[in-house]
């Protein structure tokens, strides 16, 4: 017919034996397949990794709950060891030259002496009682976990001698021992307290953003309500209420509760308002119409989805834990000896003469900043590395 | 608002009706210890006069309209009316917290606004490492500690909110001296912590502002830079500024408490803590609810101030045409 016609008469039909590869066109390096296939965690990591400070702060509070599985090793004395010849005694510096020779770390032993005008216990070191610290020793004897006895001790001082680097509080208690023991207390809580907090959040928030309607309005008021009281004088009222006849142990989980009944509700503002936009989600319509139950929809195909969120936002609210139990302990309103924390260490601080005649009892503040800096950082890093967004 | 001070004076109630016992049980176990004995006949009317024998719900109904006369109930402890107890703490404390929040604001600002513009540099990293120590350091220490230099350096007498010469004056300008001479330890304690997340919340959102495409434009235009940071960058951080308090006050109130505690301010702290651990009931209820009064007061004087500054905020649902 017409002359455009192509001459299919020289052209055979042609096909190529070699495997079709569909992505011949755009293939993906090792690198950029490791990264697209990587999992939600993975990516995680990695964005985490990035951000030096908040590895190192996790490094930080790894080891500081690390340390409290074994506080017995660590300090050189038990937590309630008293040496009644060693009251108010400064921190022994330790030293590793003496006289010009090297000796390995030691310290020199105190002279004692009452100054009879103002009556204040002066300490001096003496230069002639060297004491070299001993290594992987024998020291006082311990209940490891309340289960057998032991007194194996990483580090402890001479024999007949004495070793405070942090001083002695009012009764000659070595105060670094009682900061080592005292963090199981300090972080514990913050644990407990978060994962009771998890607990209501989850669950009131969850709630709020699932059902929506009246059950949702009445969650929210009561978040408004909890948040516009002023934090510590009302944990300080609840901690008043806590009866004085309780055991120590039973006051622990008192104040446990008390900080996280006014914590619970920033994560389940949180949850609900994440809950509220993803149940329009169609993966969740269908889950319903395959008949799942509300439970099984939230807690299987809603919250996995912002799980590294709540993680990260837990983290955050730790610190807040530590420093309102740590508050609530110096006032006297919260942990009772002889349980020790942070706090009630810090409650042998309470006023100024403290601070001018003995100012090493205030030192159980530092792995208190220490460990509300690393909350926060690693907190921070958290957030950000969980932030698909970005 | 009013429901929620209704809920929150009704919880405060229970909270300090829940230890078992009453102020009159302790008093007169107290007695009793000391040897001596109790008229029974004395007690009841006592009881009586005191409404403690009513059911729980009466005294609550007591109580709450009792605040609406100006009359807070009765201070056990002090055998005084709980309104003269109180005095000018409560003033007081506002003034406290009023100062510290001007204070942190004064703080938080300019760094704010560094670190944004500055982001990822040397002063970004040390001013932000700073807020954290103030937020990591708790208030009380650092109260205790910075009473000690103060008394040390500058010669404060240690403790309150005046010289003692002037208490129970009435105010002159040496007293405005004293305690303005007093007042900046506490604040610059409580604003310690409450600047740190200012800092923060001001820096993230100042940054996602300058990453918006009329910043771009802007730059694009030839516009100069401070010009440009101050006409829209900034007054957009402004609002956010207003709107803050409501996350500020509840922290500032509390740091006010402890360290008033420590510093023993004649303001509700020191007061506070005393009735609860005696169970003056009514006395620690009435401070509860006056701090709880105040931040929730805070809050809505942040929302309508917010409401009146940035147009994009209605009061009332009106239709958007």
């Amino acid at each position: 017919m017409s002359t455009n016609q192509p001459d299919t008469s020289h052209t055979r039909h042609y096909i190529s034996t070699a495997k079709f590869d569909p992505h011949s066109a755009e293939r993906l390096t090792a690198e950029q397949e490791k990264y697209f296939f990587a999992s939600r965690r993975q990516l995680m990591w990695w964005k985490l990794k990035r951000h030096k400070l908040a590895v190192f702060s996790g490094a930080i509070l790894l080891i500081m709950y690390a340390s409290t599985l074994v506080s017995e090793l660590i300090s050189p004395y038990n937590l309630h060891t008293r040496h009644t010849e060693y009251i108010y005694a400064p921190p022994q510096q330790v030293h590793f030259f003496h006289d010009g020779t090297f000796v390995g770390p030691f310290v020199y032993g105190y002279d004692y002496q009452l100054n009879m005008e103002n009556l204040k216990r002066e300490y001096t070191e003496n230069f002639q009682k060297v004491h070299p610290l001993r290594f992987f020793c024998s020291g006082d004897e311990y209940q490891f976990w309340g289960l057998f006895e032991a007194d194996f001790h990483f580090f402890c001082p001479d024999e007949n001698a004495t070793f405070f680097v942090f001083g002695t509080d009012r009764l000659g208690r070595d105060v670094f021992s009682r900061i080592i023991y005292g963090a199981r207390i300090s972080l514990l809580i913050g644990l407990g307290g978060i994962i009771v907090s998890l607990f209501l959040g989850l669950l009131l928030g969850g709630l709020a953003g699932y059902y929506g309607g009246w059950i949702d309005s009445s969650v929210q008021r009561t978040i408004e309500i909890i948040r516009s009281f002023p934090e510590l004088p009302l944990w300080m009222a609840l901690s008043a209420i806590l009866p004085v006849t309780w055991s120590p142990i039973l006051v622990f989980f008192g104040i446990t509760i008390i900080l996280a009944l006014l914590d619970w509700t920033g994560l389940a503002r949180a949850v609900r308002s994440k809950l509220l936009a993803l149940r329009e989600e169609d993966y969740c319509t269908a889950a319903k119409l395959m008949g799942a139950k509300p439970g099984r929809i939230i807690s299987r195909h809603l919250l996995p989805g912002f799980s590294s969120h709540i993680i990260a936002s837990a983290t955050l609210s730790i610190p807040g834990m530590i420093l309102g139990e740590t508050a609530l302990s110096f006032l006297g309103l919260g942990l009772r000896p002889p349980i020790t924390s942070w706090g009630v260490l810090l409650n042998e601080a309470q006023n100024i003469n403290v601070v001018a005649l003995y100012p090493w009892l205030i030192l159980p503040v530092l792995p208190v900043i220490v460990i509300i800096l690393a909350f926060n950082f690693f907190g921070d890093g958290l957030r950000d590395a969980a932030d698909p967004y970005k | 608002m009013i429901p929620t001070l209704l809920a929150i004076s009704f919880i405060i109630f229970v909270i300090i009706q829940l230890p078992p016992g009453d102020y009159l049980e302790t008093h007169i176990a107290e007695l009793e210890s000391q040897g001596e004995s109790v008229d029974p006949d004395k007690i009841k009317f006592l009881r009586q006069q005191y409404g403690l024998d009513q059911p729980f719900l009466v005294q609550y109904y007591h109580w709450a309209t009792g605040f609406f006369v100006g009359d807070f109930g009765y201070s056990f402890e002090y055998d005084l009316p709980v309104r003269e107890v109180m005095g000018d703490r409560i003033w007081l404390t506002i003034i406290v917290s009023m100062i510290t929040i001007i204070f942190t604001w004064a703080i938080a600002f300019p760094i704010g606004i560094y670190s944004a513009t500055h982001q990822y540099s040397w002063g970004d990293y040390g001013l932000t490492f700073l807020g954290f120590l103030g937020l990591a350091i708790p208030n009380f220490l650092l109260a205790l500690v910075m009473l000690y230099f103060a008394n040390v350096w500058f010669g404060t007498s240690i403790g309150g909110l005046m010289d003692s010469q002037y208490m129970d004056q009435p105010w002159s300008w040496g007293k405005f001296k004293s305690v303005l001479e007093h007042l900046w330890i506490p604040v610059v304690v409580i604003g310690t912590s409450g600047t740190a997340g200012m800092i923060r919340r001001l820096r993230a959102n100042l940054l996602d502002e300058l990453e918006k495409q009329y910043v771009l434009t802007g730059k694009a235009k030839g516009l100069a830079p401070s010009k440009l940071l101050m006409k829209y960058p900034l007054r957009m951080s402004l609002n956010f500024f207003i709107a803050d308090i409501g996350s500020l006050l509840p922290s500032v109130i509390s740091g006010a408490e402890i360290t008033a505690i420590v510093l023993s301010l004649p303001t509700t702290g020191p007061m506070l803590l005393n009735a609860l651990q005696s169970q003056d009931m009514y006395l620690a209820g009435t401070f509860l609810l006056f701090l709880a009064i105040l931040t929730v007061v805070g809050m809505l004087i942040s929302d309508l101030l917010l409401a009146w500054l940035d147009p994009r905020i209605r009061l009332y649902g009106e239709e958007v045409a």
